[in-house]
């Protein structure tokens, strides 16, 4: 019984959803271009035609290379040309993006499983427990993410011996930005728990002396899945922006392993001086991420939440 | 209403003291204070001098409680890096960050309002999709990348503002202000602009579902059908409906503002408490971060606290949904 | 309503250019002076900004010259070859009033030569200073001491009773982040007076109407503010729109655009300045590499293959687009001691590197920690970063850790990188001051700014006797003997000599002064 109800729940949402798919241009084009650039981070060691991380195999002549020009001094040409340090743009943006997209990923698998388990326990135990984790839900949502990011950089740097640095960048970065965006999945997880623990079915699983919590994550879980995506999908979005926030602000990923906020910083310094593509690429790049994803989420908050519209 | 903001007083005040142990336990034990202090030729002597001094042998609690006692009186110690008090250091540069994040929130609110109203009621209408469109680009744009842009357009291309700093500053004692000469304000425009135009995003995209929300409700319907002119639909009653929400998210958005002003003030050498608080982080002064910590969530937990009881004040219905939800 | 007079305002406030009074300066370069306290810390920027407010007993002006500044005359005393005599200026009044005289002079010497000074090596052969009447001062060495004068040229000159009323005559313990009344606050008798100032943010300086030398130079500039910009864009767009009017380190990349803007120029020259990188060769392990219980930078062939691996024409021609001198030696050319065959730019060979590495039983490389500052020279931290790949391909691996200045060099006086750049200009413009601060074992009054390690006795003994070496072919030969010990046993790897590039409105009249400190009074400030 409850089974079925559930497969048909979900071949509804799924064919109601993929309609809107079919009808919405921009979310077609968002999802096909967050699709791309995903495989392109995810294959770059195949199609990058350098490996911008392996210091050795640069050659600093091949510096400041411009798009499509044979350089000066060694001759080779390069798609969207060189920066600085003689590292190919494109695979330096390939590559930067594993860096913005693993970190994106991670902070927010990380932020939903903190959000969906402090949620489930807030809405499910209640009391003190519960008013506790939503006080701290709503402390942590005044303090804006790139700010508890910064701190907990801050104090990890003091910590971390030096040399050590530069793996733990990247761990801070996830940890950092997971910790800033779970209470949204925390509200939305406890909401619908509150919901479904008063219904019969669960009160009589409780008299019945069975443990409700099974059943009810049954239950919860789909009827939060929407939300959570949509939520998932935007904190994908402000990750990523925040990941690239960092970078530029030094308090990222280190220099010799640039992700797309380093090679803006980068970029930036020779804004005057004609070098634009170390610039442009890498920002168009990261626009384009942000903006995909961006799309998508508002697409799916539109089609999973239709009062919006 | 007087046991709820009690209630939430009390817990404001211990979420500062979360705040607070997070900011000693960062003077405490990231880094040895004393290393820290003393030179290379120090004796053990001085060290000994030194530990007693900052009472660094006294037990936990009596040096938690001597911390947030210094704190409370705004003594954090000495900035590692200037060599000289936090506090003077930081009541040197926030007016700085204040004005910034003062004029970057009404222009925020103004054009955020403004383009919400608009695109509501001209929800199919192109310029409104175009909005929309560019809003979501606007988000997506990272606050750095905005900064570099309107700096080559506006101060290298067209050389019409300055890229950088707060310009002439005039000093009233204890407040020294941009905002009272031509240049102080020539700087500020970018900054502000730079700073606010994601929290205008938020808050035309809020007014924006809230109006639409309000303009489907059955007594716009009849406001409407009695023959009021859209005019006075729209501002008399379907705005003032959507102004508790946008009062809170605004509210919420100036702490926001706050810390976002740190990268707008990397970008544009605007030399506010952010720029200082991004070099501490460079350089470890830990005492400039705690005490920028602390700042930072008494703003916080105080605008939170008012727009709580604001909001309490404002819409009676919040009360007993409140009270009703089991909190 | 409201927003059409926001944006008409903007419009009005964007039209109107701003009025600038046409005899402030702004001048604006990477970093800011590290402190006030003018025996703190030996370094460019502190002392560039401190020559506007203080002043030395003589000064080189624009073009490198020593010139008289507050005394007028001095020479080798006769009755005794081991002291210098010198006339001080008469009728010279500090910025708080005070009477300038022989007693200011003393305090200040022994301030130098006091523990925490970073000055000490310059007066490392003093052994004693003494007034000679109110306006007669002299320096008695351990032995005569040829070049004492140009050793004095940043040596600024306190009032001994502001010190002693404010609690300033102990020099700030600048790497132990002590904060003095005298690191914050300046007075001085120099052509400046200091205004205001915030770390890091803006410093105000305004014209000394009461300055001796008035009518001597053309003191054109009424108002200096300086303020530093750390990062290079806003720097360059910061001179572009017209907001400073003279920045001293016009990233490379931005000379052709700032030649090109109309009203604006660069002027370039060669620098009095070297940079190199340092290692520890000295202990017996490294707590920043990998290998355990060795010390890979203490056998001279992994040195020499690290010297191979640089590719400084690449480093020219990439990082610094031409603007640098490619270097064999770490000296600059403007130094008595240099010679080309010196300065022979070594091959890059990474076969013979690698050779030597596997000979030094490094054959499959090693990884260390480079420091590095990012707010110092010209493009620091992208040397460094080309410096990781090169070295790469010679096995090593390197950790590029690159900090603001105020953090780095702490690291180099405190002993606690065994791998660094580093950047020497030489003010005296003899190699004595080099071995001082940088061959000679780093101890009291020598070496302080040797993060080597390197130590041998016999040369410290032919360094401390350079002082008093009154033959000058003698002493010549000596300096040669150094550098040749320097050279074989390749204590630092010298990478370029930096080429200047100051840009400035066309209004500003200068010429670029090798030691990159500009002296304002010598300013000339069109319309």
């Amino acid at each position: 019984m409850a089974n079925a109800f559930k497969d048909t729940v979900i071949r509804a949402w799924k064919s109601d959803f993929m309609w809107s798919f079919r009808r919405t241009p921009v979310a077609i084009a968002s999802f096909v271009v967050a699709l791309l650039l995903i495989m392109g981070a995810v294959l770059a060691p195949l199609i990058a035609p350098h490996n911008p991380f392996d210091p050795a195999t640069l050659n600093l002549m091949n510096g400041f290379s411009a798009p499509m020009e044979p350089n000066q001094f060694t001759g080779e040409t390069f798609w969207l040309g060189t920066d600085d340090q003689g590292r190919d743009v494109f695979s330096t943006i390939l590559f930067g993006m594993r860096i913005s997209l693993f970190v994106g990923f991670a902070a927010v698998a990380f932020a939903m499983t903190l959000g969906v388990t402090l949620g489930l326990i807030a809405g499910y135990v209640g009391g003190w427990v519960g008013a506790l984790i939503m006080r701290i839900a709503d402390v942590q949502l005044t303090f804006p993410g790139i700010l508890v990011a910064m701190l907990i950089f801050g104090i990890a740097k003091g910590f971390t011996p030096i040399d050590q640095r530069d793996e733990m960048a990247i761990w801070v970065l996830i940890i950092a930005i997971g910790l800033s965006e779970w209470v949204q999945f925390a509200r939305v997880v406890r909401g619908a728990t509150m919901v479904e623990k008063n219904k019969e079915y669960v009160q009589a699983a409780r008299l019945n002396g069975r443990r409700s919590a099974g059943i009810m994550l049954r239950h919860i879980l789909p009827n939060v899945l929407g939300p959570v995506l949509v939520i998932a999908t935007i904190s994908l979005a402000l990750a990523i922006i925040a990941e690239a926030t960092l970078s530029f602000l030094g308090v990222g990923a280190p220099p010799t392993q640039p992700s797309l906020g380093t090679l803006i910083r980068i970029g930036q310094g020779f804004l005057f001086s004609g070098e634009w593509w170390i610039i442009l690429f890498p920002s168009i790049t990261l626009l384009a991420l942000a903006l995909s994803v961006n799309l998508l989420g508002d697409w799916l908050r539109d089609v999973l939440n239709p009062r919006l519209r | 209403m007087l046991a709820f903001a009690i209630r939430r007083a009390f817990q404001s005040f211990i979420v500062l003291l979360v705040v607070g142990l997070v900011a000693f336990s960062m003077f405490n034990f990231v880094g040895d204070p004393i290393d820290n202090m003393l030179g290379q030729e120090r004796t053990d002597a001085d060290i000994e001098r030194l530990r007693t001094q900052l009472g660094l042998d006294q037990p936990f609690p009596v040096q938690y409680y001597r911390f947030l006692e210094g704190a409370v009186q705004g003594n954090f110690g000495i900035s590692y890096r200037q060599g000289r008090p936090v506090s003077e250091v930081i009541s040197e540069r926030l007016p700085a960050t204040l004005e910034l994040a003062f004029v970057s929130a009404v222009l925020a609110i103004i054009f955020g309002v403004a383009l919400g109203v608009f695109t509501a009621i001209r929800r199919n209408g192109w310029a409104a999709n175009t909005i929309m469109t560019l809003s979501l680009i606007g988000v997506s744009l990272p606050t750095f990348l905005i900064g570099i842009l309107l700096i080559y357009l506006f101060a290298v291309e067209l050389g019409w503002l300055p890229s950088f700093g707060r310009g002439d500053v005039v000093d009233l004692g204890w407040w020294r202000t941009g905002l009272l000469t031509q240049s102080g304000l020539k700087a500020l425009i970018l900054p502000a602009i730079t700073l606010g135009l994601y929290q205008m995003t938020l808050i035309m995209r809020l007014v924006r579902s809230e109006m639409l929300e309000v303009l489907r409700q059955d007594y716009i319907r009849f406001a409407r059908a009695r023959g009021l002119k859209d005019k006075s639909v729209y501002f008399r009653h379907a705005l003032k409906n959507t102004l508790v929400p946008v009062i809170t998210v605004t509210g919420m958005q100036l702490g926001a503002i706050i810390a976002f002003a740190i990268i707008t003030e990397t970008v544009f050498q605007w030399p506010g408490v952010g720029l200082l608080f991004i070099n501490a982080i460079r350089f470890v002064d830990i005492p400039v971060m705690a005490a920028y910590l602390m700042l930072i969530s008494v703003m916080f937990v105080s605008i939170n606290l008012i727009v709580d009881l604001l909001y309490f004040a404002i819409d009676p219905r919040l009360r007993i949904e409140k009270s009703g939800s089991g909190k | 309503m409201k927003m059409k007079s926001i944006l008409l305002a903007a419009a009005v406030l964007a039209s109107t250019t701003a009025l600038v009074s046409a005899q402030t300066l702004n001048w604006a370069r990477a970093g800011d002076a590290l402190t006030l306290d003018p025996h703190a810390q030996n370094e460019g920027p502190t002392t560039a900004l401190a020559h506007q407010i203080m002043e030395p007993l003589i000064i080189r002006d624009m073009t490198g010259a020593p010139v008289p500044a507050l005394a007028t005359e001095w020479g080798p005393s006769e009755s005794d070859p081991n002291v210098w005599w010198f006339k001080l200026r008469e009728g010279v009044k500090f910025h708080d009033g005070a009477e300038f005289d022989s007693e200011d002079v003393v305090f200040s010497f022994n301030r130098a030569m006091s523990d925490d000074s970073d000055y000490k090596e310059l007066l490392a052969s003093v052994t004693e200073v003494r007034a000679d009447g109110k306006y007669g001062f002299e320096i008695v060495t351990d032995g005569p001491n040829p070049i004492m004068p140009s050793n004095l040229t940043n040596l600024f000159i306190m009032d001994k009773d502001w010190a002693e009323a404010n609690n300033a005559v102990k020099v700030q313990d600048y790497e132990g982040g002590e904060d003095t009344f005298a690191s914050r606050n300046a007075n001085g008798t120099g052509p400046y007076v200091l205004v205001s100032r915030e770390t890091d943010a803006k410093t105000v300086l305004t014209i000394n109407e009461d300055y001796w030398g008035m009518d001597e130079f053309p003191m054109q500039i009424k108002e200096i503010i300086y303020t530093p910009i750390q990062n290079q864009a806003t720097r360059v767009a910061a001179l572009l729109s017209g907001e400073v009017d003279f920045i001293q380190d016009v990233p490379v990349q931005d000379l052709a655009r700032v030649n090109d803007t109309d009203g604006l120029k660069v002027i370039t020259a060669p620098q009095n300045r070297v940079i190199f990188f340092g290692m520890n060769q000295g202990d017996a392990d490294l707590t920043t590499d990998n290998v355990e219980g060795a010390n890979p930078l203490a056998d001279l062939r992994v040195r020499q293959a690290i010297n191979m691996a640089i590719n400084r024409e690449a480093i020219k021609q990439v990082v610094m687009r031409g603007q640098s001198i490619p270097a064999g030696v770490a000296m600059p050319p403007f130094v008595n001691g240099w010679t080309p065959e010196l300065d022979v730019v070594p091959a890059n060979d990474i076969d013979a590197a690698n050779a030597l590495m596997a000979d030094a039983g490094y054959g499959d490389g090693f990884s260390i920690r480079l420091n590095c500052p990012n707010d110092r020279y010209i493009n620091d931290e992208a040397i460094c970063q080309a410096a990781v790949g090169m070295l790469a391909q010679i096995g090593i691996t390197v950790q590029l850790d690159a900090l603001p200045k105020a953090q780095h060099f702490p690291l180099i006086n405190n002993l606690e990188t065994d791998f660094y750049m580093l950047g020497w200009g030489v003010p005296t413009y003899d190699s004595e001051y080099i071995f001082n601060f940088l061959v000679h074992t780093k101890g009291e009054k020598y070496g302080s700014w040797n993060g080597t390690r390197f130590s041998d006795p016999d040369l410290d003994v032919t360094i401390e006797a350079l002082a008093s070496e009154t033959d000058l072919d003698k002493r010549n030969q000596m300096i040669a003997d150094i550098w040749a010990v320097v050279q074989a046993e390749q204590i630092y790897i010298p990478i370029h000599h930096q080429v200047l590039n100051w840009g400035m409105s066309d209004k500003v009249g200068t010429v670029v002064a090798p030691d990159d400190t500009p002296k304002f009074k010598y300013f000339e400030l069109g319309m």
